[in-house]
């Protein structure tokens, strides 16, 4: 057809002005190139923003960790310490008190958020009427931003003017005043406790509920036929083949929860005094408002090891129990 | 092609240049986001009008102002052309050369640090301390003080039944038992149908606050940080019987009479708690004082000030700042004439009547002053017998290891008062260990 013949030709005659436009050099070059040479051009720009952005801080951070260096005493001589940051570091009873903190911090929020993110999914799995409403309902929480929910439960938790002290108050009869979460020695890691479980439980409750729909219908068919019971069910067809998104969903709040900072730097600061001085703080601290740059470098290795030490142990069994 | 580059060339040169002119016609001050950084925003006008130099400011809210400027001094940044920074920082400063040294230029111009109270010049200016090695020129002179509802202080039946209950008249306290027995007495009190408590203190963790607040009643009962000046010889000065019952004294105050949950409190929540009608008695930094008197609540004749009680001696928490032209600065002469003219006694007086807290001389002993705020001769008081925390290169670990100790002693019920002092002694010993001085 006469349209589509003058369009061809346009096309060709474009394509004749690029080939020749193109210099032949490169032209050639690009031809030359193999598959493989291709592959590494481009994930080089990938490469070599990884290499500076993470792996060139952390072999710098191990070099200053055997260093007296200072971020604010940029003229001072930087000499070598040995191991003796390291000795400093896990010998220093406030970091032990800063790592008992995170394990408390870590244990109790994920067992929680496991607890009700599980439930949460069971139900909702059940497809009730309006369960996509209240899935969106229960997912608010997590789609806020950890400095907004900080600021938002500091007021919550105020003992003169805060409903959380009010709603207590209603049920038990205590006085509203008479108790502080954030300001009690015993109350304040469980006020924490209580807002990341708040925040987070939805996100475990998705990853579950992904869980629970990846298990086919038939294996409870076939359950039924063989009469099993509604709880035989849940312990040997449920809670065995959502394991892997429950022991995923572990890692990943674990890992979060081991660096917490934000949240508890809203609502406590650390305290009162260190109660609740999770380890990042204590980092953070000795980082940026002590200036010891080497002795916190050696803590953040610390720190470093021990989590990818733990999550590849954790991602072993988790890869032990995808394959039963 | 050609005449498109070179139009493009002459463009760019002109831009740059451009630029560079206005930078060398402007000036970034960089101070804390507070009362009297609004009152130096209005006195700059008078400098740009008679120097043409724009001002810029960068005001940082107090409890990321260190975190943030020194960063910004250890980074090399060249954000901020002067600096008002805190008189702790003047060691650290002066040693890393980040300030400039102003000897010559005061000699140059003929600014006398006579002129200046001696305090102020010892605290905001010199490194070492007390040496005539000046880094800074005295800006804003503070220290923390106290004031109290006036107006409930002279209710006739508040009065008898104090009298009643204590056997003295109901004054402004004037020594640390005063101060707790005052503060009891009013806690927990309906006073125009709302319960009321004793005092708002300082309890902050994360900065300064507790440091700040506790140093009242350390000073005031006799604390030193060293048995001899100079030495670093801590034991039985930082933690001896009256820095323990000083310490012991604050942790009564704010166990029995703050208001709840008033665990982690600096100057705003103070100002809160105080304009609010909560609180009977407060204390805050003088440069809150000028905002607190024209308060249309608790201000004019309902509020009263009164320096820091006596405990076995008279002390107060030095506040306060001295302005440094930053060593990093593309436009030194700008800074230097902003100091040169900042320095007038003219520019000081009028800095004076915006609300900012002039320490000169000629300020100061003008006989008019001592009437000129209902807070004025309480601060020529105070001035007088200020302490400062630390000026050490090493400052910030020094206010971490007390912040940490003071408040797991005051708020988290951690130990005694001995052991936190005990405890502070050897965190600092480790540090001053750290820097070869011991």
């Amino acid at each position: 057809m006469p349209v589509t013949d003058t369009n061809t030709t346009v096309l060709d005659k474009a394509a004749d002005t690029a080939v020749r436009a193109t210099p032949v050099p490169l032209a050639y070059r690009v031809r030359g190139l193999s598959d493989r040479s291709i592959a590494w051009l481009f994930i080089l720009p990938t490469i070599v923003l990884l290499l500076a952005i993470n792996i060139f801080p952390l072999i710098w951070a191990v070099y200053l960790s055997f260093t007296n260096f200072r971020a604010n005493r940029p003229n001072a001589e930087i000499e070598g310490v040995g191991l003796s940051n390291y000795q400093r570091v896990l010998n220093d009873p406030d970091i032990w008190q800063a790592m008992q903190t995170t394990a408390h911090f870590v244990f109790w929020t994920i067992l929680l958020q496991m607890l009700i993110g599980f439930a949460l999914a069971y139900l909702i799995d059940r497809k009730f009427r309006g369960h996509a409403f209240w899935t969106t309902v229960i997912l608010i929480p997590m789609m806020l931003s950890p400095a907004v929910v900080g600021n938002f439960w500091r007021f919550l938790y105020q003992p003169q003017i805060g409903l959380f002290n009010y709603v207590y108050s209603f049920f038990t009869g205590v006085e509203p005043s008479s108790f502080e979460m954030l300001g009690s020695v015993t109350l304040s890691p469980w006020a924490i406790i209580i807002v990341d479980t708040w925040m987070w439980t939805p996100y475990v409750m998705l990853i579950c509920l992904a869980g629970l729909r990846s298990i086919p219908d038939y294996i409870y068919e076939a359950a039924e036929v063989d009469r099993a019971s509604a709880w035989r069910q849940f312990w040997s067809i449920t809670v065995p083949m959502a394991l892997p998104f429950i022991m995923l969903a572990v890692l990943f709040r674990a890992i979060e929860n081991f660096k917490m900072f934000d949240m508890v730097v809203l609502l406590t600061g650390g305290g009162p005094g260190s109660t609740t001085e999770v380890a990042s703080i204590t980092l953070k601290r000795e980082a940026f408002e002590s200036w010891r740059t080497g002795r916190a470098s050696a803590f953040a290795i610390i720190l470093f090891v021990a989590v990818f030490g733990l999550a590849n142990i954790y991602v072993k069994a988790l890869n032990r129990v995808k394959q039963r | 092609m050609r005449k498109m580059t070179k139009a493009l060339l002459g463009a760019t040169t002109a831009l740059t240049l451009s630029a560079g002119a206005s930078r060398a016609s402007e000036l970034t001050l960089c101070w804390a986001a507070w009362d009297p950084a609004n009152a130096l925003v209005e006195l700059s006008k008078d400098f740009t009008a008679q120097s043409g130099t724009e001002m810029k400011f960068e005001f940082v809210p107090w409890p990321n102002f260190a975190d943030r400027i020194l960063n910004e001094l250890n980074a090399g940044g060249k954000l901020c052309d002067l600096l008002i920074g805190d008189s702790q920082w003047l060691g650290g400063s002066a040693e890393n050369g980040y300030y400039v040294k102003l000897n010559d230029f005061f000699d140059k111009e003929g600014i006398k640090m006579s002129d200046f109270a001696q305090a102020a010049v010892n605290a905001y200016s010199t490194w070492p301390k007390g040496t005539p090695n000046y880094w800074a020129l005295p800006a804003m002179g503070d220290a923390n003080a106290w004031f109290y509802r006036k107006d409930w202080f002279a209710k006739p039946e508040i009065q008898a039944e104090f009298k009643a209950a204590t056997g003295r008249d109901l004054a402004p306290p004037t020594t640390w038992p005063e101060l707790l027995e005052t503060a009891k007495f009013f806690n927990g009190k309906d006073i125009d149908g709302k319960k009321v408590y004793g005092a708002a203190i300082f309890t902050e963790r994360a900065s300064e606050g507790i440091t700040m607040g506790a140093t009242q009643a350390l000073y005031a009962n006799g604390f030193k940080y060293e048995m001899t000046p100079g030495k670093y010889d801590m034991e039985g000065a930082v933690n001896s019987a009256d820095a323990v019952k000083g310490l012991e004294e604050y942790k009564e105050l704010y166990k029995c009479c703050t208001p709840p949950g008033y665990t982690d409190a600096y100057m705003g929540e103070t100002l809160d708690a105080f304009k609010s009608g909560q609180a009977a008695m407060a204390m805050n930094w003088f440069a809150f004082f000028p905002g607190l008197v024209k308060d249309e609540n608790v201000g004019g004749d309902k509020i009263g000030f009164f320096n820091n009680p006596k405990g076995t001696t008279n002390a107060s928490t030095l506040g306060g700042q001295g302005i440094s032209v930053v060593a990093n600065t593309d436009n030194m002469d700008g800074a230097l004439a902003y100091i040169k003219w900042f320095a007038q006694p003219d520019v000081q007086k009028k800095w004076w009547s915006l609300g900012g807290y002039a320490v000169h001389n000629a300020v100061l002993n003008d006989p008019s002053f001592k009437a000129s705020q209902p807070f004025a001769a309480d601060f020529l008081v105070a001035m007088n017998q200020v302490q400062d925390f630390w000026q050490e290169p090493s400052y910030a670990i020094l206010l971490q290891a007390a912040q940490k100790r003071l408040h797991d002693y005051v708020v988290a019920d951690k130990g005694t008062a001995k052991e936190a002092l005990d405890g502070l002694v050897k965190d600092w010993t480790e540090v001053f260990e750290d820097d070869g001085k011991l």
